[in-house]
């Protein structure tokens, strides 16, 4: 039996049943992986938090490994001691803060009357109590974002970055081991007052051996998610500066 | 005899060289600029086109005398898009740290032109057996030119490959760059995959000149 496949009717059906049959396959499969997504989305951040802390499972020199998904949870506990969230003058514990989400929490404050709640992550690294903080900002073609890890006087102690789609080999190098490095050391504040870290092209220092100057060296071919990088840092770091001086004080 | 007769076989050897996707029909241009500039992503990628041509191509074969020809484009564009997310989801379940690096780049499978090309110039006509040994054949055909690519602007434009140092430091001057060599930094830009792409085709044609067309 032949089917007449040209006529309207079998058109509308023939698209009908196939969408039923695609809509209902995604939907069980979404489904079905969703738990295991879900958890590891969890773990990441774990690890990204405390790869910014310098806890991870680097050997080489250009490797970027995390603490693996079986033990992560547990170092977790073993070197965050306090998860704070920062909503105005209230400082709260809450050992959820690392599931806030800081982009869902950005639109919320372009309301008026909303305070931000501003994650910040306490470590315990080695006897000296470092900060971690969550940064989001906007890359070439996406998101970017990352956790930095500072110490009392706002210098930084290590940095995570990663990105949703910035270009291979140009932009996605922002998560590589030689630019994130650069940054340990560099310094927020500039005089007492918050100046962020930019990310500079041309600054003569390929090396990054000043580390008083605020720059760190720009990536070749990156200008924009370089300067994606500048922007997140000073526009969310910044929001943490009021913490850092009743900290000081 | 061999496991594939001659017909069959030339299915798959035809798209890697004398019709290939790339340098001989022009197709998946797009993917092939965007994506070559470190040859791990090139690899997995030219993996992921394979899998879904693979399928694909069969899906759309057993479909074929079922499909309206009125809507045929969409769902051809729905059965990628359905095998897309799939592979995209088992990915974030399975292989998380896998599926984060190639993020965008599963999403572009979708708008691959050579898929769609296959789809409509072969899968419509023939049967599955057939239609998968092409669809296999001209993934492979797109993920050999991307490896090739993806292998010189590695090497040239960053001194890597795979995120090695094959040639040297070029921070601490050693190896290559000691007696004064520099990376190419114009060969991470997309710009350089066509010109890469350009040299391929050019190298081709001299070789085999039936493949130049005349005007």
């Amino acid at each position: 039996m032949a089917i007449n496949t040209d006529k309207n009717s079998y058109t509308i059906i023939f698209a009908i049943v196939m969408v039923v049959i695609v809509g209902s396959l995604l939907a069980g499969f979404a489904n079905g992986l969703k738990p295991m997504i879900k958890a590891n989305e969890r773990y990441e951040k774990q690890q990204n938090i405390l790869y910014a802390l310098g806890v991870n499972n680097n050997e080489g020199a250009n490797d970027v490994v995390f603490i693996g998904t079986e033990q992560v949870e547990e170092e977790f506990k073993k070197y965050i001691t306090k998860q704070l969230v920062i909503q105005g003058d209230q400082v709260t514990e809450d050992d959820q803060a690392y599931l806030i989400d800081i982009s869902k929490e950005e639109n919320k404050a372009k309301k008026a009357d909303y305070q931000r709640r501003l994650p910040l992550f306490v470590a315990n690294l080695e006897g000296e109590e470092l900060y971690v903080m969550p940064v989001r900002g906007k890359g070439l073609w996406d998101a970017i974002w990352g956790y930095v890890a500072v110490d009392k006087s706002m210098t930084v102690k290590g940095v995570y970055f990663d990105h949703k789609g910035e270009t291979p080999g140009l932009g996605a190098e922002i998560k590589q081991r030689y630019f994130m490095d650069d940054f340990t050391g560099e310094k927020f504040l500039h005089g007492g007052a918050f100046k962020g870290i930019e990310v500079a092209k041309g600054n003569n220092d390929p090396k990054n051996e000043d580390k008083s100057d605020n720059e760190v060296d720009a990536l070749a071919g990156a200008t924009i998610t370089g300067d994606g990088v500048s922007a997140m840092l000073r526009k969310d770091i910044k929001l943490y500066v009021p913490y850092f001086k009743t900290l000081n004080n | 005899m061999g496991l594939l007769s001659r017909k069959d076989a030339k299915l798959i050897t035809d798209p890697l060289a004398d019709n290939n996707p790339i340098t001989i029909q022009v197709l998946g241009i797009c993917s092939a600029l965007a994506i070559t500039a470190q040859l791990k992503p090139s690899i997995v990628m030219a993996i992921s086109v394979l899998f879904v041509m693979g399928v694909g191509n069969v899906v759309i074969s057993l479909l074929r005398n079922l499909i309206p020809s009125k809507i045929r484009i969409i769902v051809q564009l729905i059965v990628v898009a359905t095998l897309v997310i799939i592979v995209d989801q088992v990915l974030k379940a399975f292989a998380y740290s896998l599926s984060k690096e190639l993020s965008v780049f599963i999403g572009l499978i979708i708008t691959n032109c050579i898929i769609m090309g296959r789809f409509e110039a072969f899968a419509l006509g023939n049967g599955p057996w057939k239609s998968f040994l092409d669809g296999i054949g001209n993934a492979a055909g797109y993920g050999l030119i991307l490896v090739i690519v993806g292998f010189f602007r590695e090497l040239l434009g960053s001194g890597t490959l795979f995120g090695f140092q094959v040639l040297g430091d070029p921070v601490e001057k050693t190896g290559l760059y000691a007696i004064g060599y520099e990376n190419n930094g114009f060969m991470v830009l997309p710009p350089m995959a066509l010109i890469v792409v350009g040299i391929i085709i050019w190298v081709q044609r001299s070789r085999n000149k039936d493949l130049i067309e005349e005007n």
